[in-house]
């Protein structure tokens, strides 16, 4: 705390304004509320679209306000970085004074408020002296500290333990300040990227998500082998890739990544995240002379020219067309090729994948008809580098503990007092805990019975 | 005898005990509020079975998963932690009208997960993304905080009521338990159900991060599950201020609850990756 004269002078008064519970408060409700907007919004969706959904005045607004990356806009960052300083603040102001309750050497305790909490007593037929030599063992042994005092009639011995819990809310607050900068860092030296590689081939380079730009990367990646396994009701069961970690050309690692089983490689992690197919590279063909009867099969690669025997000319298979239409009918994927005979004019060929026949409609003296394909498949994959994630990972631990011990683990006090009255012994047992009274009430019930059962015992 | 069947008698149950634990308020007859701790524990005994079997069933049909797939699963799951909790509430306050309170919750959960035409109770094969044991420690820890969230509303509406009728007029809720001790319980359950929802929303992190790469995305069911932390969260530090106390913590408690509804049914309607839910 700054301990300055005037307790109301300006950087004082930031100070507390920073440290109250009400600024916390009042973010959390804002922080709350604001988030609903970009659930309710779509974020990150192309600007024409927007455009037409909210009309023009409304996108304007949302654009100057950054509604459409609202997570990311400058006043919602304001907002989190208010917080995390109403944190840094409140800790900082109160951690001092804490560290002094928690380890002070001998804690002072206050009988009146234990006398004002929960209570049990029961009468002994011993003396005094002699419960002293019998409780202060016991209770020392149950308890981190105790104390006891000697009085005209009695004694009274305090005990406490579990005063280090009050730490734990500063574990909690100082894991959400983790995760803000586990956050910061991965934003800062990270990146997010996917790229698809064809079975086969290799790449140095990843797209980044948000800005599109090239990422080059230390290694190359290269796809041996992608596989898709279907259940049997045609849902996809796994999505396979093997891959190979290349550097300078050499193969260092190889791996099959899956969904949920990344590669990581020098901080580099590699997932499983889409597939397709390729389109076709080359077709075999069977070229069937209408007259003779007799074919010929070959294997042809797009652009690629042969010559035909006989008379038939040359054939050159042009593109790959994704669907083709004819009259009205999609009839799926197709080659387009031409025809040149050797002294006429060129000829265009569709040759529909999945109608070998069709080319017979053409009425040409030779009938091409397609084969197979060789399909080929890509891997999709998620590329990202986050040197955040340890601290965001320490960060989880830290709360999860923090909070367990904030809820659940309580500082507790108790007081047992013996008072002499005629030749027996009256035991009051007081107890009081920072936590739930009802757990309270159980704990003193179970003290008193622990030390009436002693004397029994 | 098949896990369908014994869930679906599981609902019925879990009705009968509601109906117990009501007519014990209501009329103030204790005998009704004792069978309905009977009937809630054969609800749990049901419960517990069907998802066993549910379990084993999966094994048989060659795509075995632990039964915290989709929502129907989760809805059941979520039934038999409310029912466990309050039976442990029931036990260690000594009092039954919570009851009336939560126990109809697992019925309404039970009963929306086998009756609404939106949620399939075939056991489905997992698609690849939810297969990760990041997934089931994710739902497990989210719907033991979703249930101790729905017991601590139940709480609010009782604080509420009782509050309103200060006099005691209303003969039934003269047996709901002191004001006090109904906010020490809510808070109770609110911090075990923080603990919970955070350690869920962390593991769907982790699960998050081993699937994409990515712990944290925005989409819209994350970003409510974070909502509702943060409402929870609130709630936390408002017993810190002074003159937030009682009702305005029993209203946020039933906010908080909401949030929970609508990061579980709601955002459904939204759209983003988590929609297998439906
Ligand atoms: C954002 C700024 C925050 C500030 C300034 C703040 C401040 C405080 C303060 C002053 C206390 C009371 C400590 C005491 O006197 O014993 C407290 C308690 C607590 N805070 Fe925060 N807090 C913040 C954020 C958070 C967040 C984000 C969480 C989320 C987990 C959190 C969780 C807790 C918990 C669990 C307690 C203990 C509650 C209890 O004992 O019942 N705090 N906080």
């Amino acid at each position: 705390m700054k301990k300055n004269k005037n307790s109301d002078s300006p950087s004082n008064r930031l100070w507390k304004f920073f440290a109250s519970v009400k600024l916390t408060v009042t973010l959390l409700i804002i922080i709350a509320l604001t988030c609903i907007i970009g659930t309710v919004i779509p974020q990150n969706e192309s600007p024409s679209a927007d455009s037409l959904r909210y009309g023009e005045f409304l996108y304007r607004i949302f654009r100057v306000l950054s509604i459409f990356d609202m997570y990311h806009s400058w006043w919602f960052q304001f907002l989190i970085f208010f917080l995390a300083a109403n944190i840094i603040v409140c800790s900082i102001d109160r951690l001092s004074s804490t560290w002094k309750v928690i380890f002070k050497k001998t804690p002072s305790f206050d009988i009146a408020k234990l006398k004002n909490s929960c209570k049990e007593e029961f009468t002994a037929s011993c003396t005094p002296h002699e419960l002293k030599t019998l409780f202060l063992p016991l209770l020392s042994k149950l308890f981190k500290y105790t104390n006891m005092q000697d009085r005209d009639n009695g004694f009274i011995i305090y005990a406490e333990k579990g005063r280090w819990t009050k730490l734990g809310v500063y574990a909690v607050h100082f894991s959400v300040i983790l995760l803000l900068i586990g956050g910061l860092i991965g934003s800062y030296f990270g990146f997010d990227g996917s790229v698809i590689i064809p079975e086969g081939k290799s790449v140095k380079n990843v797209i980044l998500r948000n800005t599109g730009a090239g990422q080059p990367l230390d290694f190359e990646i290269r796809c041996d082998d992608f596989n898709v396994a279907f259940y049997e009701s045609g849902m996809p069961k796994e999505y396979r890739s093997a891959l190979t970690i290349l550097e300078n050309g050499k193969p260092v690692l190889t791996k099959n990544v899956i969904v949920n089983d990344p590669l990581r490689y020098r901080g580099i992690n590699i997932f499983q995240s889409s597939y397709g197919a390729m389109q076709p590279e080359n077709i075999t063909l069977s070229f069937t002379d209408r007259n003779t009867g007799t074919a010929l099969r070959k294997k042809i690669s797009l652009g690629e020219q042969i010559d035909l025997p006989g008379t038939f000319g040359k054939f050159t298979l042009n593109k790959y067309l994704h669907s083709y239409n004819f009259r009205g009918h999609n009839l799926g994927e197709a080659f387009a090729g031409t025809l040149t005979p050797p002294n006429g004019e060129p000829e265009e060929v569709i040759l529909p994948i999945n109608f070998s026949g069709f080319d017979k409609m053409r009425m040409g003296s030779i009938v091409i008809s397609p084969e197979d394909t060789e399909q080929l498949y890509y891997t999709g994959l998620q590329v990202t580098k986050d040197p955040g994630v340890p601290v965001v990972y320490s960060g989880f631990i830290m709360m999860i503990i923090g909070c367990f011990i904030t809820f659940f683990i309580s500082h507790i006090r108790f007081c047992v007092e013996v008072v002499k009255k005629k030749g027996k012994s009256i035991v009051i047992v007081a107890g009081i805990s920072n936590k739930s009274i009802t757990g309270m009430e159980a704990r003193t019930k179970k003290l008193n019975k622990l030390l009436s059962d002693t004397i029994r015992g | 005898m098949n896990s369908s069947i014994l869930l679906s008698l599981t609902t019925f149950i879990y009705g009968f005990a509601a109906f117990f634990y009501i007519v014990s308020v209501v009329f103030k007859k204790p005998f009704f509020g004792k069978t309905g701790t009977w009937t809630c524990l054969a609800g749990i005994a049901g419960n517990t079975g069907g998802i066993i079997m549910r379990w084993i069933e999966s094994y048989r049909f060659g795509i075995g998963h632990a039964p915290l797939s989709n929502l129907y699963e989760s809805l059941v799951f979520f039934s038999l932690v409310i029912v466990a909790i309050y039976l442990v509430v029931e036990k260690t306050y000594a009092n039954r009208s919570l009851g009336a309170f939560t126990t109809p919750l697992a019925f309404l959960a039970m009963a929306y997960a086998s009756l609404s035409p939106n949620i399939s109770d075939r056991i489905q094969p997992l698609m690849p993304a939810l297969k990760s044991n990041w997934l089931i420690a994710h739902v497990i820890t989210c719907f033991i905080g979703y249930a101790a969230f729905a017991i601590a509303f139940g709480l609010g509406i009782m604080f509420l009521l009782k509050q309103k009728d200060s006099q005691g007029k209303v003969p039934f809720i003269k047996l709901f338990p002191d004001l006090h001790i109904m906010d020490e319980l809510s808070h109770q359950m609110i911090m075990f159900g923080f603990l919970f929802l955070s350690a869920g929303i962390i593991t769907g992190a982790v699960w998050a991060n081993s699937a994409w790469g990515r712990y944290w995305g925005w989409d819209p069911k994350e970003t409510w599950s974070l909502i509702t932390w943060f409402i929870y969260a609130t709630l936390l530090h408002a017993r810190f201020m002074r003159g937030w106390h009682g009702k305005r913590l029993a209203y946020l408690s039933i906010i908080g609850f909401i949030a929970v509804l609508f990061t579980y049914f709601g955002v459904n309607l939204l759209s983003g990756l988590h929609s297998y839910g439906r």
